[in-house]
């Protein structure tokens, strides 16, 4: 097994499935008109891309005319959140509702309104990550314009109760908005049932394209345009369509909807095995709830150890994963999510995230509880911080 | 393009000198668990030479990497000489380090002139004060546009 790579960075990105490539290879080639041309050629690019935005809405059961077709999630959340923000304003309702450990392309753009005077409150995720619709009920004020909770974290892949927050949203007529890049296609998306919004959504997490996603915003809540020029997506995004893209999309999620009860099974019962197998060594901690988590999620942190060490020694040993350590992201500060559920930073240093998907096997799953304990045991015997916890100088947190 | 050069994940995967010296002439330890890394340097010293070092680290990859090749470059080596080794050139032995790792190649300057403090003050050697100004943990981080 020495020189295969096991993949399980899935929560960075995924590998694209046969049905997303086959489903855009007649758009490089053969189906190349622009979908806002008159011409035959340009109408076939444009049904296509009707068919796409039709596919999408199925998936999440809304209106085709609902789904705003972005190059990503940041964008999306970026045009969801700044929409609602300014729209609000001139209402008089500058106060934005999110939680501490939301993606940076919400905490980030919320920032950014924060200089521009708005009020952001960030709810506390509890130590199991996850924020709850009665925390939400309580900060919802006069002059709330924005309620923006991730569906399922990126890191520690905590699923929030979304629906119950909707309701709460809907009932005090606050927009609610969900950066759901990590849940869908993964777990079921009803925006009818669950009283969602608007949506993010981004291909590449659900083995389609990079550099495609959709934003679902219901029909009357006002959408602001970030980019201007043609009048493509109804005005409210500019730019000739990723066609292709955004065909592969459309068919990478129809197909993680139509197999979602398989793949969340087998990935589910590989995860559980994984979590128990990594548990076993000394001094280690689950992060985030074990029962509301993606099924692909593990994340767990190894005291003594440095994130970025173990993500070496792992990749030369041919496995793909990813930390929430300082060094793996050139600041000084370690994963903010991982903070938010109370980890002191030395802890959250030593964090290891593991992300299946349903293209992994029992045997690498085997291969991986076989490989991290060797390689936490390397990085320990070098440590001088766990011969500190080890002699007691420092105590044990884990 | 690999994050590391061929000389850091040598040094990082096969790292020199690890262990600790019991009873060691100097100790050195700088920087600390919140930030992420500690590097801890040990002495053995006879007739002012470097006779044995040894290094526990913990930290990122060029942390470790950068542990290995100091001690590499100083043993064997008169203390004067050692006093001598600067972040830059524990970096240019690796054959470069990313911009935002330069500050683990700092530590392992500053845990040498801690070991080698230590060892002056433990032995009443009359020192330059210059010579040793306070550590700062390497913790200067170059601020990045990323």
């Amino acid at each position: 097994m020495k020189n295969r790579v096991i993949y399980v960075d899935n929560a960075a990105t995924t590998a694209m499935s046969d049905t997303a490539i086959k489903a855009l290879m007649p758009y490089l080639k053969e189906v190349y008109g622009n979908p806002s041309s008159l011409h035959t050629v340009g109408q076939l690019s444009n049904e296509a891309l009707d068919g796409a935005r039709e596919t999408i809405a199925g998936c999440i059961n809304c209106d085709k005319k609902e789904i705003y077709f972005t190059s990503g999630g940041s964008e999306a959340d970026n045009q969801a959140i700044l929409s609602v923000a300014y729209f609000g304003a001139v209402k008089g309702k500058k106060h934005i509702i999110t939680t501490a450990f939301e993606h940076h392309a919400v905490l980030h753009t919320l920032n950014k309104l924060e200089k521009e005077g708005f009020e952001v409150t960030y709810l506390d995720v509890h130590s199991n990550g996850i924020v709850t619709a009665e925390d939400v009920r309580r900060a919802i004020r006069q002059d709330t314009a924005l309620v923006t909770v991730m569906f399922a974290n990126n890191e520690v892949g905590t699923i929030q109760p979304i629906a119950e927050i909707g309701e709460i949203c809907r009932a005090a007529g606050v927009v609610f908005h969900t950066d759901a890049v990590q849940a869908a296609g993964h777990v079921p998306i009803d925006v009818k049932s669950q009283n969602i919004d608007m949506l993010s959504l981004s291909a590449h997490k659900f083995h389609g394209p990079k550099g495609v996603g959709a934003l679902y915003c219901r029909k009357g809540v006002p959408l602001k345009t970030l980019i201007e020029g043609g009048a493509q997506e109804r005005g409210r995004r500019a730019g000739t369509e990723n066609v292709g893209g955004i065909v592969s999309m459309a068919a990478a999620l129809k197909e993680a909807c139509a197999n979602m009860r398989a793949n969340s099974e087998k990935m589910e019962k590989l995860r559980d095995k994984l979590i128990d197998g990594l548990l076993k060594i000394s001094h280690s901690r689950l992060n985030g709830d074990r029962e509301r988590r993606l099924p692909g999620n593990v994340n767990i942190c190894f005291e003594g150890t440095e994130g970025e060490s173990l993500l070496l020694h792992l990749d030369s040993k041919g496995i793909c994963a990813s930390s929430g350590s300082a060094c793996t992201t050139a600041s000084l500060e370690p994963s903010h999510v991982l903070l938010s559920l109370g980890l002191p930073h030395e802890i959250a240093h030593g964090s290891l995230r593991i992300s299946l998907s349903e293209y992994n096997t029992e045997e690498e799953i085997d291969y991986i509880i076989k490989t991290v304990p060797e390689v936490v045991e390397t990085v320990r015997e070098i440590s001088s911080f766990w011969d500190d916890l080890q002699t007691g100088k420092i105590k044990h947190f884990i | 393009m690999a994050l590391y050069s061929e000389k850091v994940m040598d040094h990082f995967t096969n790292p020199r000198n690890v262990g600790i010296i019991e009873n060691a002439d100097g100790v050195g330890e700088v920087g600390n668990a919140v930030c992420g890394d500690i590097m801890k340097i040990y002495l053995k010293i006879k007739d002012g030479v470097i006779e044995d070092v040894k290094f526990k680290t913990f930290g990122c990859g060029s942390a470790i990497a950068s542990s290995s090749m100091a001690t590499e470059l100083i043993k064997g080596k008169p203390l004067s000489q050692a006093l001598e080794l600067t972040n830059k050139a524990v970096a240019e032995a690796l054959d470069g380090l990313p911009a935002h790792k330069m500050h683990c190649s700092v530590l392992a300057e500053e845990a040498i002139r801690a070991a080698i403090k230590d060892y002056y003050d433990k032995n009443g050697i009359e020192y330059d004060k210059a010579q040793f100004p306070e550590p700062k943990d390497g913790h200067e981080h170059p601020v990045e546009e990323v």
